[in-house]
Parts: C-alpha cells; sequence; structure tokens
C-alpha cells in the first residue's frame, strides 16, 4: 500500500496477502511483451513506435477522461489501460495511420471497458474490441500490410503513418499479403523459420512467435497466467490442421503454420488469459481454450476471412459467464442432488 | 374527460362492436383501393423507365427494345408474361437490327442477394455492359461492384467464352479475364459467377446468332421509333 | 391560456418526451433506416404523416369507438395511412422507397404511433390530440435527421450527399452499418441521460441555495 497518512491506513480482512496484486500482474504482462515489442519496432521502424505510443495514447485518455473515481487518474495506476493501449497496437497493420490507433485505444478503453463499470466489470477484451472497431470502420487500412523491412528501414516512418487525422491513409508504400493471406487467396506457404523468426508480413505483434512464447513461458513462471488457456487453443489448433493435413496436406497447413501463423500466439498468451474476460473455474479455462481453437480454425479454414483470433476470442468472451456458471464446482459437503 | 360517459355507460353490444370494426375496415379498403388505383400508373411507368434506362446501359447504341419471353423452347416476343417464364430484353439500334441481349440475374453475393442485368452480343459471344440493379453488399467495400467505374467498365466487350474469370487487380491477360476489385474479391466473384450461370442457362435458350427475333410491328428495315 | 396548452402540448415532443431519445420509442426505424440524412428525413416524414392524420381521425371519432374494439380501431386507421404512405412514396420517389424497403410498412409497427393514440388522442380534443401527435412526430423526425446526419457525416464524409470533407476524407464504415446506428444512438442518449443528470443537480442547487437565503 503506498498511501501517505499512516492514520488512514484501513485495511479490510483478508489482512495477510500475497504479494500479487492487479498492478503488477498488469505489469508483469507488459514485461512480458517488451520483447517482442522491440523485435517489431526493429522489424517496421520508427512506425511502430509511433503507432503503440498513439494506441496507448488513445486507451489512457479514454481511461483518464471517463473515470468515476474521486482522483481522476486514479484507476491509471494499474497499467491496465496501457496494457491495453499496447496489446491493441500489436494487432494493428504497421502503416496504419496513428490517428486511427489512437481512435482504436479511446473506443476499446471507453466502450470495451468504463462503460461497463471499468476494470473487472467488462464482459469483452477491451483491446480486442477496439480492433474489432478499427476492423468494421476501416476494413481496408486495417487490411494493408507494409512491407517488413527487416531493420533495413530503421529510421524512416511510412506516410500513412503520418496522416492526418479523419483522412485516408493514401498508401504509397509497398504492400504484401501476410502468410495467412497468401496461404488462403494465392495457395503459397510461408516457411516455418520465418513464421518463427518474424520475417514475414503482418500486424506488429504477430511477427515473431518465438519471443512471444518467451513472455509467455516468463508469464507462467510469475504465475500470471492461466496455463489451461493457451495451452488448450494451441493443443487445439494442433490437433484439428493435424486432422486437416491428414485429409489433404497440399490444402490445409501444417500444424506448426497455424500456431505459428497470424495472432494466434499473441491472442492465445496474451488476449483469451485476461482474468476478467475468460472463465475463472479450470474445467471452464479449458472449455473455452478449446472453443477459441476451434473458433479460429474454422474461420481460418472455411471462414471468408484469412485471420480469425479476433472474433474467437471475443465470442468466446461473450460465452464466459455461462461457461462460469455450469463449471461451478460443487459446493463441499453438498450432493449433486441437494439443494 | 370526455371519455367518462362511456366509461360509465353498460357495455356495448356485440353487434355494435362488429358494426364498427366492419365500418371501419370498409372505408379503410376504400381509401386503399383509392390510393392504389391513383399511384398505378405511375408506378407502372417508374418501373418501365428503370428498366429502360438499364437495358440502354447495358446495352450501348440501343434505341430500341422489346421483352422476349422464353416460352415452350422458344423466344416469343410478348408484353406479357407469367409468373413462371423467364424473359430477357432484346436490344436493336436506329435501323432496327438486332444488337444485343439484356438479361437479368440474380445470385449470392457476400451478404444478400445481387441482382443484376447484362448485355450479351451473341454474334461476338461477348459482353456488353453490366448494371447492378440490387445488392446489399457492404458499403465501402462491396458496394464499389457498381460504384467503381473502372469495374463497371471493364464488363464492355469482354469475351464469355468459355466463361469469365476474375483475376487479381492488374493481372488481366485473356480477353475473358476482369481485374477483381482490391478488398472485395467476393463481391466481384459473386457479380462473374453470377453472370456465368446465367450464361450457361440462356446459351441453350437463345436462337443461333443471327436469327434473333426481329423488333416487333416494323420490318427490319425501318424500325418504329426511327426518323 | 389556450394557446399556451396547445404550445404546452406540441413542444413536449420535441425536448422533454422526446419519443427516442427520452421514451426510447420506435427503435426499429431508428436504427434501420438512419444510415443517411435523406432517408431518415423521408422515414420522419412518412411518420409524420401517419401519426398527425391517425391522431386526428382517432381525436375525432373518440367517442364513437367502444372500448372494447379500441385497439383493432386504431390499427386499422394507423395501416390505412401507412399504405397510403407507402403507395406514395413508390410513386413519388422510387429510389427512396428502395432504400427504406420494408421499413415504411413497418411504421404500423412503431409503438410510438399506437401508444400517441392509446394514451392520448383517444382522451382528448381534436386540437390538442394533433398538436400532441405534430410534436412527437417532429420530435421523432429530429431524433432521425440527427442520428442520420452524424451517420452520414462520418460513414461517408457528407451531408445530404454532398461532400464536406474532400477527395481524401476515410469514410467510418461502421457508421453506415447496424452497429453504427446501435453506437451513435447510444452515445446521444449517454448525452441526453448526463444532461438531465447535471440538470436535476443544478435545479437541486438553486433550491437548496434559495431555502438557505430564505432560513
Amino acid at each position: 500500500m503506498n498511501k501517505k497518512d499512516p492514520d488512514l491506513l484501513l485495511f479490510h480482512a483478508p489482512l495477510l496477502r500475497q504479494g500479487m496484486t492487479t498492478p503488477k500482474a498488469m505489469r508483469d504482462v507488459i514485461y512480458a511483451l517488451l520483447p517482442a515489442t522491440a523485435a517489431s519496432i526493429w522489424f517496421f521502424g520508427l512506425s511502430a513506435l509511433l503507432l503503440l505510443g498513439a494506441s496507448i495514447a488513445g486507451a489512457v485518455l479514454a481511461e483518464w477522461l471517463f473515470d468515476n473515481g474521486q482522483r481522476r487518474g486514479e484507476s491509471l495506476r494499474d497499467a491496465t489501460a496501457v496494457l491495453t493501449g499496447l496489446l491493441l497496437g500489436l494487432t494493428l497493420p504497421p502503416g496504419l495511420p496513428m490517428w486511427m490507433a489512437f481512435l482504436g485505444g479511446f473506443v476499446g478503453v471507453s466502450l470495451g471497458k468504463v462503460i461497463w463499470g471499468g476494470l473487472g466489470h467488462n464482459l469483452f477484451n477491451p483491446a480486442l474490441l477496439g480492433r474489432a472497431f478499427l476492423q468494421a470502420t476501416f476494413p481496408i487500412a486495417m487490411t494493408t500490410w507494409v512491407v517488413n523491412s527487416y531493420g533495413g528501414e530503421f529510421t524512416s516512418v511510412y506516410a500513412s503513418s503520418l496522416a492526418l487525422p479523419f483522412m485516408q491513409s493514401g498508401i504509397d508504400s509497398v504492400t504484401a499479403a501476410t502468410p495467412l493471406g497468401m496461404l488462403k487467396f494465392d495457395q503459397e506457404v510461408t516457411p516455418l523459420a520465418n513464421l518463427m523468426f518474424g520475417k514475414i508480413n503482418g500486424s506488429l505483434g504477430e511477427t515473431s512467435g518465438v519471443l512471444l512464447l518467451l513472455g509467455g513461458i516468463y508469464l507462467w513462471l510469475r504465475r500470471d497466467l492461466d496455463w489451461r488457456i493457451p495451452v488448450s487453443i494451441l493443443l487445439t489448433v494442433v490437433l484439428f490442421s493435424a486432422v486437416l493435413s491428414l485429409v489433404d496436406a497440399a490444402r490445409y497447413p501444417t500444424p506448426l503454420f497455424s500456431v505459428f501463423s497470424g495472432g494466434l500466439l499473441l491472442g492465445a498468451i496474451y488476449m483469451a488469459t485476461d482474468p476478467v474476460t475468460s472463465p475463472v473455474t479450470p474445467r471452464g479455462a479449458w472449455i473455452f481454450g478449446i472453443g477459441v481453437g476451434v473458433l479460429v480454425m474454422l474461420i481460418r479454414v472455411f471462414g471468408g476471412l484469412p485471420e480469425g483470433v479476433m472474433y474467437a476470442i471475443l465470442l468466446m468472451n461473450a460465452a464466459t459467464p455461462l461457461i462460469d456458471r455450469y463449471t461451478q464446482p460443487r459446493v463441499f459437503g453438498r450432493g449433486a442432488d441437494s439443494p | 374527460m370526455t371519455s367518462s360517459a362511456q366509461m360509465n355507460a353498460p357495455a356495448p353490444s356485440s353487434l355494435r362492436l362488429v358494426l364498427t370494426l366492419a365500418i371501419a375496415g370498409l372505408i379503410s379498403g376504400i381509401a386503399i383501393i383509392g390510393i392504389y388505383e391513383s399511384t398505378l400508373p405511375t408506378i407502372t411507368a417508374n418501373k418501365a423507365r428503370e428498366l429502360r434506362e438499364a437495358v440502354f446501359k447495358v446495352l450501348p447504341g440501343v434505341s430500341e427494345m422489346q421483352q422476349l419471353v422464353y416460352r415452350d423452347g422458344n423466344l416469343v416476343v410478348t408484353e406479357e408474361r407469367r409468373k413462371d417464364e423467364q424473359a430477357v430484353y432484346g436490344g436493336y439500334d436506329r435501323d432496327g437490327d438486332f444488337v444485343g441481349y439484356a438479361i437479368p440475374a440474380a445470385g449470392p453475393g457476400f451478404q444478400d442477394t445481387i441482382g443484376l442485368l447484362y448485355g450479351f452480343a451473341p454474334q461476338q459471344k461477348h459482353v456488353l455492359g453490366m448494371e447492378i440493379l440490387e445488392s446489399r453488399e457492404t458499403p465501402g467495400l462491396g458496394d464499389k461492384i457498381y460504384k467503381d467505374a473502372e469495374f463497371v467498365g471493364s464488363f464492355s466487350a469482354l469475351s464469355i467464352e468459355p466463361n469469365i474469370v476474375a483475376v487479381k487487380k492488374g493481372a488481366k491477360a485473356r480477353p475473358n479475364e476482369i481485374d477483381a476489385i482490391t478488398g472485395a474479391t467476393i463481391s466481384s466473384k459473386a457479380v462473374v459467377r453470377i453472370i456465368n450461370e446465367a450464361h450457361a442457362e440462356w446459351s441453350k435458350r437463345l436462337p443461333p446468332a443471327g436469327s434473333e427475333p426481329p423488333l416487333r410491328g416494323t420490318g427490319p428495315a425501318g424500325s418504329g421509333g426511327s426518323p | 391560456m389556450k394557446q399556451n396548452e396547445s404550445y404546452e402540448e406540441f413542444i413536449k415532443g420535441i425536448w422533454r418526451d422526446n419519443p427516442v431519445f427520452v421514451q426510447v420509442l420506435g427503435m426499429c426505424p431508428m436504427l434501420a433506416v438512419t444510415n443517411s440524412a435523406v432517408n431518415a428525413i423521408a422515414m420522419g416524414m412518412a411518420t409524420f404523416f401517419v401519426l398527425v392524420g391517425s391522431s386526428f381521425l382517432v381525436s375525432s371519432f373518440r367517442n364513437w369507438i367502444p372500448k372494447q374494439v379500441r385497439i383493432s380501431c386504431f390499427i386499422i386507421i394507423i395501416a390505412t395511412f401507412v399504405t397510403v404512405a407507402d403507395y406514395t412514396l413508390l410513386a413519388l420517389v422510387p429510389k427512396v422507397h428502395k432504400e427504406l424497403g420494408a421499413f415504411i410498412p413497418l411504421i404500423v409497427a412503431n409503438c410510438m404511433i399506437l401508444g400517441r393514440q392509446e394514451a392520448f388522442s383517444s382522451r382528448y380534443p381534436v386540437r390538442l390530440a394533433v398538436m400532441d401527435a405534430m410534436g412527437m412526430a417532429s420530435g421523432f423526425l429530429l431524433a432521425l435527421f440527427s442520428l442520420g446526419a452524424i451517420r452520414e457525416i462520418l460513414g461517408d464524409g457528407a451531408l445530404f450527399g454532398i461532400d464536406l470533407f474532400g477527395e481524401n476524407f476515410e469514410p467510418w464504415i461502421i457508421m453506415i452499418l447496424p452497429p453504427g446506428g446501435f453506437l451513435t444512438l447510444g452515445v446521444i442518449l449517454l448525452f441526453f441521460n448526463w444532461f438531465r443528470f447535471k440538470k436535476d443537480e443544478f435545479l437541486a442547487d438553486v433550491a437548496a441555495a434559495e431555502r438557505g437565503g430564505n432560513g
């Protein structure tokens, strides 16, 4: 506790606490994301930094503006707004205009969190809600991917990043398709090594699978996440695509391609595990993870979109209260048929 | 309150209730018939004008048109068409010479049914033009199938044999290929598929090129509309 | 005095008892056809015609309609006006009619209209009933227009089809899609409630200050 006045130091039970608090857990997630963030800035240059800054600024502004507490800014301390902004930024295409990222962060926090009553009351993951809003609002800008320069143009900024508010991105940079897009529309398979180490095009965060996995292991060691959710998502995806590969290896992606392509790792490790919007019971976590995995594969393979992690997680978010209700453990001492 | 007298009054007889409703229904029915009769001519004229404009758009250089109904294996020139019969529209130039058919077609798009009309020249086996009559495609993306002048324009002098193929933007190489709209691949492909399917259907029914039904009422030399 | 009374009936529908923003009635056309200002106004005018016409008739015949069959009679009257509006729009502005589509016949299901007949027109004299209907319909029209204008400006960069921001404007596609209707309406309702909350707070403050001054 960092209250200044010792006379006013009032606690209610429990008086013995573990070291884990919301701000600490949030900061841990931010630290876990730092390597992947740094890599994305290396790949896409200063534009990536500007984009992340804009989405974080939008999220923080919304949190500050609609804060209903006695002291404005109090709720910023737990860093969830920063984390929401960072996660949203990592799911955006690198060449997206900054004002759109700002709007996405603002909408994500205001519509995805504050309006439900603040942290802990929201039904949907705020970062993904912000992304869904951007996807529906600016479908072209959200599916235009600039080429990964792999550090080559570190200091240059895409013209589209600096588009004036409300104005078109005027995409003039060289664009390319993501690995999932290439697979879906051109039946081209990207080599696995490129996928793992980021030699691909795509959103900021999906470019370095290995770093995302390392961050996930860090979080697991720190006990900040429920390992069941990412494990069940990834296992489901692996099994699903293994079966599909057996059916027709030429048409469907291999299991490893499925895991390392697109936003799956980012979503499975950092977004689906959001403690507010995922089930609390262990059995519920398994159901949730399997649901996300199945939906991801259904959308990717049979849907019209190349990528489905966002919608899969949002849909399962909506199902979370239901899952929680049906997986309540039996109260000790009561039989299944007693009231 | 004005209705207080009514509240205290004994319940009215069933006959009165029925009569009230009957009179209300009668007056309402008369009003509806009146408005229907008085607007019908305008509505029919609007529809006919819309159709004419669409036909003239998909068949450039046409100045006369007539409805051709597919009946008992033949194309019949007639104004009347039964509900279960399908029709195309024949377009004729100033001299009354046959230019092409305007063929209505419909099929599933990205969101809902897309209805369209395309012009077909049987001699060259070309599509001469395409007009979307009905669509609920996504605004800003799918609606480019009728808002994007380049896409609509690419349906002119487009070879339809063996069928039309939508290719990635800029990859058009053969006379039967068109550039799909970036970001609206599904809608563009839907338009192409609808035309291909309609073509497959109608190419079995249309008479061989050169023996199209002439413009009715006049000989092939001097058509009614031209001076 | 009489003048004031009918003015009061008219003005309440526009602000204090606005059918959309305060009573939250008539949501179906509100969300469905407000993707452009023109569509919103066309729907608003059609509803205006239906509501004022039916209120006039219902109020005129209020002493003849037995209360056991009043709802059926109201619906017959409303449906007649809706059919008239439907055919008139189809004949005069076929383009707008095509855009509004099924939502013109659905005016009959707009609970605001039946609600006004039941709550007002069937109990008050013709002059007041017509003023009330005109007020409510104008409030509805204004609400539709404000939603339609916001959605068209953001979603299309235009108002009444006239470009506002030039070539480079990036349209917010979501605004002309159904979710945009929900979002915009939600934000406007939020604003209305916030405004009423602030006003009540202010009035309470003033009252408290006055009491303090007197005592």
